[in-house]
C-alpha cells in the first residue's frame, strides 16, 4: 500500500471516529513509514455489521423479557456482550445455574445477595436489574 | 537504566508496540516492526470448530505474549514478569514499580478500558498497555494504539487487569530489569525470520500456518451452500475484522512484517531481505483486495455462488504467493 493510498474513511458509529490508528505504508521511494488512518470502508462495513447483529439480538431479547419469556439477566448479559460461559465465571456459578436464572420464575426468587452479584457485574443497581422490562 | 521521562509513541499493534516502547525507554533503539519481526509475530490460523462469539476463529498473528517474550529473550533483555491473586496486591506492586521510576507493561481487557470508544470495546483479554506514572490518584497510561497518552482510575484498571474469560490476565505485569551493554540485532533478526518461516510452513495440521489460508479458501467456497446469507456475511465480516481492525497495521500484519524485512535488510546490508519486503508489500495489497471484495459481497448480502468462488480464489492466490515467499526465505544463507 502506498502512503498516499492509506484510506481515511470515517468510522461514524459508537464513537469509532475518536481513534486514528497507525498503518504501515510505503512512500514514493518504497520506504516504509507510519501513517494514521481514520478507518477503511471495508473494515467499517464489517465492524458495523457485527455491531448491528449485536443490537438486533439485543432488541429481540428485550422483547422476550417484556413478554415474560426471559429474565432481565439474559438481556443485561447480552448488553454487556457476554456469553453464558463468561457470565458464569463472573458470578461464580455453573453455566446451567446461570441459564436457570434466565427463567422469570426462578429470577423472581433469587436471593438479594445473588441479585447484587449480577447487578455489580452488569454495573447497574439491583433496582434497575429487577425492574427491567416492567 | 535511564530515569528519563517516559516518551509515548503510537504503534499499530498493542504487543509489539508496548515491547518497543518499554525497550526504547530502557535505552534500546528499536522500532515496532523490528520488535514484531524479532518476536516472529506473523502467523495465520483458521479454526472452523472454535467459535468466537458464534463465528469461526481466524488469526493473522501468533498467540498473545509470544512476541514480547521472544523479542526480549532474543535481545538478551532481563525482564520481570508477575501475576497476582488480588487487585489490591497488583495495584500495590504497580505503585512500587512506578516509585522506582520504571514504566510497567500489563495485560488488560479492552472491554473495561473506559478511554476506548465503544466501537472497539469487546471481551478481548490480551490487550497490552503501559502505565508510566500516577497523578491525582489516576494512573498515567500509554496505550500504544492511541495517538496520545491518557489516564485511568485505579478501580477501572483493576477491573481490566482482572477480567475473566480466556485467557485470564490475572493482573499480569512486566517491566525491564536489565538491558545488556551491547545488543546483537543480527542474531535476533535471523532467529526471528527462521521461526516465522518455520511456523508458516511446517505445521502438519490444516488449521495452522500457510495451509490454513487454503483451508479458509475452501470453507469460503462452501459458505453459500452451508450457511444462511446472514451467517455467511457475519463469517466473512469476522475475517475482515481480524485482518484490518485496529492493531494489524494493515493487511493482517503483512505490511508490518514487510516493514520489518526492509529495516532488517538495511541494518544487515542484505538486498535479498529488501526484495522479500517489496514482495510481501504486494502480497499485502492482495490481502487488502480480498477484504475489499469480501466487504462488497457482505454489503449486498447476495449469496450467488460466483462471487464466493472468486473470493476463495483471491485468497488462494495470497496463500500460494506466501508459500513461495516463505519457502525462499527459509533457504536464506546467513
Amino acid at each position: 500500500m502506498k502512503a498516499n493510498e492509506v484510506p481515511q474513511d470515517k468510522r461514524d458509529f459508537k464513537e469509532g471516529d475518536k481513534i486514528h490508528k497507525l498503518m504501515y505504508a510505503v512512500d514514493n521511494d518504497g520506504k516504509y513509514t507510519g501513517i494514521t488512518s481514520a478507518g477503511w470502508e471495508a473494515e467499517n462495513i464489517a465492524t458495523k455489521q457485527a455491531w448491528d447483529a449485536v443490537d438486533e439480538e439485543l432488541a429481540e431479547t428485550e422483547e422476550k423479557v417484556k413478554r415474560g419469556e426471559l429474565s432481565p439477566i439474559a438481556y443485561y448479559m447480552q448488553k454487556n456482550l457476554m456469553e453464558v460461559s463468561l457470565l458464569a465465571k463472573y458470578v461464580g456459578k455453573w453455566q446451567w445455574q446461570v441459564k436457570r436464572h434466565f427463567k422469570p420464575s426462578v429470577f423472581s426468587n433469587l436471593s438479594p445477595a445473588m441479585l447484587a452479584k449480577y447487578a455489580a457485574v452488569f454495573n447497574i443497581s439491583v433496582d434497575e436489574l429487577k425492574n427491567f422490562g416492567k | 537504566m535511564s530515569t528519563l521521562p517516559y516518551k509515548h509513541y503510537q504503534h499499530a499493534h498493542c504487543e509489539s508496540g508496548v515491547t518497543a516502547n518499554l525497550l526504547r525507554h530502557a535505552g534500546i533503539n528499536i522500532s515496532e516492526p523490528m520488535a514484531f519481526g524479532i518476536g516472529a509475530g506473523l502467523f495465520f490460523a483458521h479454526l472452523p470448530f472454535v467459535k468466537v462469539s458464534g463465528t469461526p476463529g481466524t488469526t493473522f498473528r501468533t498467540w498473545p505474549g509470544a512476541i514480547f517474550k521472544r523479542t526480549t529473550q532474543r535481545l538478551g533483555v532481563d525482564m520481570h514478569t508477575q501475576r497476582f491473586r488480588t487487585p489490591e496486591r497488583a495495584n500495590q506492586a504497580l505503585d512500587e514499580v512506578l516509585a522506582s521510576g520504571k514504566p510497567a507493561g500489563m495485560l488488560s481487557s479492552v472491554y473495561y478500558l473506559p478511554y476506548l470508544p465503544e466501537a472497539f470495546r469487546f471481551h478481548f483479554n490480551a490487550h497490552n498497555l503501559v502505565v508510566y506514572g500516577k497523578e491525582n490518584n489516576q494512573y498515567l497510561v500509554s496505550d500504544p494504539i492511541l495517538e496520545d497518552v491518557t489516564t485511568i482510575l485505579p478501580e477501572d484498571l483493576a477491573k481490566a487487569r482482572f477480567a475473566k474469560g480466556t485467557p485470564e490476565p490475572k493482573g499480569f505485569m512486566y517491566y525491564v530489569k536489565n538491558v545488556p551493554q551491547q545488543v546483537d540485532f543480527t542474531k535476533a533478526i535471523q532467529a526471528g525470520i527462521k521461526q516465522t518461516c518455520f511456523f508458516m510452513l511446517s505445521p502438519p495440521l490444516p488449521w495452522f500456518g500457510n495451509k490454513a489460508i487454503f483451508l479458509l479458501a475452501k470453507q469460503i467456497k462452501k459458505y453459500p451452500q452451508k450457511l444462511t446469507p446472514r451467517k455467511a456475511s457475519l463469517y466473512l465480516g469476522n475475517v475482515i475484522r481480524m485482518q484490518e481492525e485496529i492493531g494489524t497495521g494493515g493487511a493482517g500484519f503483512r505490511f508490518l512484517y514487510a516493514a520489518f524485512l526492509q529495516e532488517a535488510g538495511a541494518m544487515l546490508r542484505r538486498d535479498d531481505l529488501q526484495s522479500f519486503s517489496a514482495e510481501l508489500t504486494k502480497i499485502g495489497d492482495d490481502w487488502r483486495n480480498f477484504a475489499y471484495h469480501a466487504a462488497r459481497l457482505m454489503k449486498d448480502r447476495k449469496s450467488d455462488l460466483v462471487s464466493y468462488d472468486e473470493l476463495s480464489d483471491l485468497l488462494r492466490v495470497c496463500g500460494e504467493k506466501e508459500r513461495d515467499l516463505f519457502g525462499r526465505m527459509q533457504k536464506i544463507k546467513w
